[in-house]
């Protein structure tokens, strides 16, 4: 075979793979979508898409799903992992570029990104064999002894304090997102360039100074990437909270008392869906969750886009 | 000489682990003249300029020996603190470095923010003072809440001087400050020392001879990282006393 024959070929084919192997993720997403979107259809005919959205009622017994209690769940859990993870984690991250001696620079990164590499599944058994006894006996009970006693208007806010519900659940929650807005963080605040921070420090700043004023600032675009990968994990997060969250799909919720997200309400009650409405039921909480994701992530894009656009780097 | 010194080194010494990179330099910075240090590239003249405000101090594995007096007080002395020194004695990079995040305005004053200047009329005259100074007013004046950096490399320089010239310091340090520039930029910058050097003492390195003849009062001569020659500019190039100085201002190595 001619030697042109064959290069042409080898690209072609080249071409060819990269081009379905490309499209074929992007049609695995629009499969998952479509799917999702059928077998919820039951759910939405029944009780119509903002009914089922707005909803506080989800009793299987009755038939009846409305899926605002786990998406609020989600949303509360998500947001104060979030907050609770976030000045931990940019802590971490300026520590480890801007601090710390060279030579614990490595090891300090290493077991950060390492909390990462944890399975959930051993997150959630540390937090019912360490974190939640440890929650309940520090945390809970004296906060609850002292509602009790000072401010017996809070104990219905406050809740049961078994250590087993959202509480426990944000908390480790926000152990487990740490790693990711800190990994991104840090490889933002490592691109900062050095003249950036000489320039501050010639003009009199201390380096406390310098990492507030310019290099945070730098950075600022990588380190909110940070916070949307941790955002987007925490949504998603399902086996740890699972284990720890006490699923209960009633409101009102309470700060200790048992709750459900979408991803552990899915988890936790796929296996007894013994009705085809409770099942597409399921499947459309999995639905609002795809939602949810999806517009955090085009907010975030957005978000991005104009923190990016004011300066025009060289 | 008569005239006062307003910075001095005595001995001076910067290591980079067990490498020198400069040694046993002495040399005195005359009060309001611009003193040009000259030299292939290599020579040291760079680090000896950083140590004059303790940029190295931020380097890890870089030692500074000696003595570095500014206004007769060494500025290495135990106690003393770097900030301080870098507020007196500031420093002008050989590339730009507006912040990105910041206006042209907040450029300027970023330093006098740095200690706490809050007030907005004292600001906006600090802001005008230093443009002025840089020669970038009025080129500026009518966008100072744009991005630094939609400035030309050249304004951007001038910009990195206004904000070094805002916090009023005794010295300004310039490390090449025209190497990235055009020619018009380089006038630009070089017109503004013989102004500039009517309330400060400037130090200035630069890769460039005929730069050094034009701008400076005093010329330092590094090879190698030792001082070979310091006296007035004009006396250097007509009449060196050594002949490496000779050889390197006629053009025979560097």
């Amino acid at each position: 075979m001619p030697e042109w024959i064959y290069r042409r070929l080898g690209d072609r084919l080249f071409a060819t793979l990269v081009a379905v192997l490309g499209l074929g993720v992007v049609g695995a997403a629009l499969l998952i979508t479509v799917v999702l979107y059928q077998g919820s259809a039951e759910a939405f005919r029944t009780f119509g898409f903002f009914g089922f959205l707005t909803s506080s009622v989800w009793d299987a017994v009755r038939g009846v799903f409305g899926a605002w209690p786990p998406l609020l769940g989600t949303l509360i859990t998500a947001s104060l992992a979030l907050l609770l993870a976030f000045f931990p984690a940019l802590a971490a991250a300026i520590f480890v570029v801007e601090m710390a001696p060279r030579w614990l620079r490595e090891p300090v990164a290493y077991l950060v990104d390492l909390l990462a590499a944890l399975p959930s599944v051993v997150y959630g058994l540390w937090g019912i064999f360490v974190l939640v006894p440890l929650v309940r006996a520090h945390l809970e009970l004296p906060l609850f002894t002292w509602a009790a006693a000072r401010a017996p208007l809070l104990v219905p806010l406050l809740g049961p304090p078994t250590g087993i519900g959202l509480l426990s659940a944000t908390l480790v929650l926000a152990l487990m997102i740490v790693p990711y807005a800190s990994s991104l963080a840090r490889d933002a605040l490592a691109l900062v360039p050095q003249s950036q921070r000489e320039a501050m420090f010639a003009l009199g700043a201390t380096r406390w100074e310098v990492v507030r004023r310019v290099v945070i600032p730098y950075a600022r675009a990588g380190i909110f990437s940070g916070v949307v990968l941790a955002l987007a994990r925490a949504l998603g997060e399902t086996m740890a909270v699972t284990m720890l969250i006490g699923n209960a799909v009633n409101l009102p919720y309470t700060v200790f008392g048992p709750a459900a997200t979408m991803a552990s309400l899915i988890a936790n009650e796929f296996t007894e869906a013994d009705t085809d409405l409770h099942l597409s039921a399921l499947v459309a909480v999995g639905f609002v969750l795809l939602l949810l994701s999806l517009l955090t992530n085009l907010a975030a894009t957005w978000v991005l886009h104009r923190l990016s656009r004011k300066e025009v780097r060289r | 000489m008569g005239e006062p010194y307003r910075m001095e080194t005595q001995n001076l010494s910067v290591y980079y682990g067990r490498t020198p990179g400069v040694r046993g330099v002495s040399l005195p910075i005359h009060d309001r003249r611009v003193t040009a240090l000259i030299g292939p590239s290599g020579c040291g003249k760079t680090t000896f300029l950083r140590s004059l405000n303790r940029m190295h101090d931020l380097t890890p594995g870089v030692r500074v020996e000696g003595r570095v007096l500014l206004d007769g007080e060494d500025v290495y002395a135990p106690g003393v603190d770097p900030v301080v020194v870098r507020r007196r004695v500031g420093m002008v990079f050989q590339r730009p470095t507006p912040f990105p995040t910041m206006s042209i305005f907040e450029n300027v004053v970023a330093g006098l923010r740095l200690v706490g200047v809050r007030d907005r009329h004292r600001l906006a005259e600090a802001a005008e003072r230093a443009l002025r100074m840089a020669a970038l007013w009025d080129e500026v004046k009518d966008r100072l809440h744009a991005p630094a950096v939609g400035l030309s490399g050249g304004q951007q320089q001038r910009l990195s001087i206004a904000r070094a010239l805002a916090v009023e310091p005794e010295v300004l340090l310039m490390d090449e400050p025209t190497s990235a520039l055009d020619p018009i930029s380089t006038q630009a910058i070089e017109d503004l020392l013989e102004d500039l050097k009517k309330t400060v003492t400037i130090v200035i390195v630069t890769h460039n001879m005929q730069q050094a003849a034009r701008v400076s009062d005093y010329t330092a001569f590094f090879l190698n990282g030792e001082m070979v020659e310091f006296g007035p500019t004009e006396r250097l190039f007509t009449n060196p006393e050594d002949p490496r100085t000779e050889a390197y201002i006629t053009g025979r190595f560097g």
